[in-house]
């Protein structure tokens, strides 16, 4: 047992670190330290960064623009990244559609639409969840009816992430209404937003940020060369991709960057004339949740290491979605805590020297309650542990 | 970066495993506490035999020199097999006491016997009032022509009756609390003015309050330097607490395993207690805490041997943070999902309910260690 990284591994290490360094702009960072909202082109302006340097999809095969890291080097620059501060890579296309469309699609869809998501030349969101179809997902309605070369799609998703900047969509559509299990009759189809049909409707959430959307389909043509794998089988899609979407809700980089700004600012606030960090009672509380992110880094990397020993990723991953939201959201907590009274202001009036920062840690807070829920909410996750590890 | 036990290690796991499975039943581990000594010499002479006596220790005085990797998967056996016989006691404390601060005379005297399973050792540390501070000794040890003379009382020896002699602190100097001034003597369990009040623990260990009446230890009875012992003393107890994690490690894998069994068997409204999502929920509670014990437990025998006093002291406090969180979840879990069967004296599950409530208080519970850890910035 050795817990260290290897030699090569800390040379990785330290020739991506000193790459951000160098290359994240000041700007980008700044915003994301400061938890501003990033616009479009801030996405785009990063993901396009990276691909030039061949880091953007490093899981991706070879021919395609991959890697070929060890799983160790992923998680290193997974976590070198969080800590930087970067922005987050958008996952619908790098990390969802594009396992998809690798595993399921024809040479056709793969020509046309991978190098545009490697090169981020395409904005992706994900049609999953519908207003009657949340964790029980099979249950969805949107329709697609073939008529000649086309589907006509009519429906509704719902809590489309980023959708207002989406140049593509890719969707979970019924196909067939009358099988016997609700699994049966679901396609995955890919739209272009701009086909005629397709509304947008911003749904504002409770840190009343515009991150989330309906998104309604009244006829919309599709055409039917944009259906991945076999119609009918999409269920056999969502599964694999879903296993995907959870394998990033770890991010223990991300956390711990989050735990030294949370140590710098409870160090900064005053009680009583001490350091609000010296007081037992948040320190405790703090210790704990620092513990436990020791704990989570230390499960993930065994898990690694389980995985470079040729075994498929299975319900351990379900284990650091739960652990990894759980504590993102304790350090979010801990930071209102932390500023006490100061993180009730939200937005100045007339106000000219406005604490900007302490205003985003509410809101923050508001925000990362979704992610207990979103990705398959932990109770979902719970359930995949009992059953797929458990055997209940 | 890797996970993997040795071969070797593999290889001592099984055997430890194979004996445990066939010679400590939780019948025949009923009759051992229930025996006069509340330990099996056989069981004793089986660890020498296999070398697990000699795992941490030199090879020149008949051992192996494992470091505390080489021991997990020795504790975690003991854990899951709620083993009651002195091993923590006499390689983990004692004999570690010898190894890094004796003199090599002593280090010639204790430890091949200590290997060879002839000598049994206990520390005496803890004290009234003192809770976990190691600096708290108020027992005091005089200057007595060559050597000394101690007076006052320790407690809660843990399998301080089995123990052919004590590592026992006493304090040459300085108040009560004082860091400088406390020093460490090898003393006979059988020497004049030592006297002890033995019982059962909760756990159904063997343990004692020592008192000590004007007990004269001779020069050579003096281990490492007189009134300095405190850094030693952290040294070896972080070793012993990251030992103990990995022996909770083995009893909550224990307790995980009996309740899933048990969800699985036991049918209630005509369906296994197991298909109902408020218990299955609870379950999965449980074993994520495993795998995050398991973790710290890990980091903690991963670094005690290697990393510098400020470090050590940060992780083990750590690890112990989560153990002891650990411990406290599972074994209240595992009771609840047995229902009233979990109360009971006559299944393992209450008996792991007890070592992993001790096992949380032992060297210092959640509480203790949250300040040390946070003491350590």
């Amino acid at each position: 047992m050795d817990l260290n990284y290897s030699p090569e591994e800390l040379a990785f290490r330290d020739e991506v670190h000193a790459w951000l360094q160098a290359n994240l702009p000041d700007d980008l960072s700044e915003k994301v330290a400061n938890y501003q909202e990033l616009e479009k082109d801030d996405h785009t302006r990063w993901h396009k960064t990276l691909a030039q340097k061949g880091w953007v999809a490093p899981e991706w095969p070879v021919e395609w623009g991959g890697k070929d890291w060890t799983v160790v080097q992923r998680y290193i620059f997974e976590e070198e990244c969080g800590f930087a501060g970067c922005p987050s890579l958008m996952p619908f296309g790098l990390k969802m559609c594009a396992p998809v469309l690798f595993r399921f699609g024809s040479e056709a869809q793969k020509q046309r639409f991978l190098p545009r998501i490697y090169n981020g030349d395409d904005f992706w969101c994900q049609g999953y969840s519908e207003p009657g179809s949340g964790s029980d997902l099979a249950s969805l309605k949107t329709s697609a009816v073939r008529e000649g070369d086309y589907y006509i799609v009519n429906g509704q998703k719902i809590w489309t992430t980023l959708a207002q900047f989406a140049d593509w969509i890719f969707c979970l559509v019924r196909t067939d209404a009358n099988t016997g299990k609700k699994q049966q009759g679901i396609s995955f189809l890919l739209m272009d937003m701009k086909t005629p049909g397709i509304t947008i409707r911003p749904l504002i959430l409770m840190d009343g940020r515009h991150e989330v959307n309906e998104v309604f389909f009244d006829d919309v043509k599709v055409p039917a060369e944009n259906l991945v794998h076999k119609e009918g089988d999409g269920w056999t899609v969502a599964k694999y991709l879903l296993g995907y979407e959870r394998m990033g809700t770890g991010q223990v980089g991300v956390s711990k960057r989050e735990l030294t700004k949370l140590k710098a600012l409870a160090s900064q606030q005053m009680k009583d004339g001490k350091p609000l960090i010296d007081d037992p009672r948040f320190r405790d509380k703090l210790s704990r949740v620092e513990v436990e992110l020791m704990a989570l880094e230390i499960t993930n990397l065994r898990f690694l290491d389980q995985l470079r020993s040729g075994r498929a990723p299975g319900a351990e991953v379900s284990l650091l979605k739960i652990r990894g939201t759980e504590i993102q959201q304790t350090l979010t907590e801990l930071m209102v805590q932390a500023v006490g009274p100061l993180a009730q202001p939200f937005k100045p009036i007339d106000a000219a020297d406005f604490d900007q920062f302490a205003a985003t840690l509410t809101p923050r807070y508001c925000n990362y309650r979704k992610t207990t829920i979103y990705a398959g909410s932990n109770e979902i996750q719970r359930n995949i542990i009992a059953k797929m590890s458990l055997g209940l | 970066m890797n996970f993997d036990y040795s071969e070797e290690q593999q290889l001592l796991a099984d055997s430890i495993r194979n004996f445990l499975a066939k010679n400590y039943t939780f019948e025949a581990r009923k009759a051992i506490i229930e025996s006069a000594a509340g330990y099996s010499d056989q069981v004793w002479a089986t660890f020498a035999e296999m070398g697990l006596l000699g795992l941490p220790f030199a090879g020149e005085y008949g051992g192996f020199g494992g470091n505390a990797v080489d021991l997990m998967v020795v504790m975690e056996a003991i854990g899951e097999g709620l083993v009651v016989e002195p091993y923590l006691a006499t390689v983990g404390l004692g004999g570690q006491f010898i190894a890094r601060g004796g003199t090599e005379a002593q280090k010639k005297a204790i430890l091949p016997a200590l290997v060879e399973g002839k000598l049994r050792l206990a520390f005496a540390q803890t004290e009234r009032g003192a809770r976990y501070n190691l600096a708290h000794v108020a027992v005091r040890a005089k200057k007595y022509g060559t050597g000394h003379v101690i007076d006052g009382e320790k407690c809660v020896v843990i399998h301080g009756p089995c123990a052919d002699k004590l590592v026992v602190s006493a304090r040459t100097s300085g108040n009560d609390t004082d860091p400088k001034g406390i020093s460490l003597f090898l003393v006979d369990r059988n020497a004049p003015g030592v006297s002890l009040k033995t019982y059962r623990t909760v756990d159904n260990l063997r343990a004692a309050d020592i008192h000590f009446a004007g007990t004269a230890v001779p020069a050579g009875g003096l281990i490492s330097k007189e009134g300095e012992a405190l850094p030693l003393i952290e040294e070896v107890v972080d070793y012993a607490t990251a030992l103990l994690g990995s022996e909770a490690v083995g009893a909550l894998k224990y307790a995980n395993d009996a309740t899933l069994e048990y969800l699985k068997t036991r049918k209630q409204f005509g369906a296994p207690i197991g298909t109902f999502q408020a218990l299955q929920h609870r379950m999965v509670d449980m074993v994520i805490t495993y795998e995050q014990a398991k973790s710290m437990a890990c980091l903690a025998c991963v670094k005690v041997d290697s990393a510098a006093a400020a470090e050590r002291k940060r992780i083990v406090s750590a690890a112990k943070i989560k153990i002891a969180d650990a411990c406290r979840h599972v074994s209240q879990e595992s009771v609840q999902l047995h229902g009233g069967m979990g109360m009971s004296e006559e299944l393992k599950v209450s008996h792991t309910f007890r070592r992993l409530t001790t096992i949380a208080q032992t060297f210092g519970d959640a509480d203790h260690h949250l300040e040390r850890f946070a003491a350590c910035e």
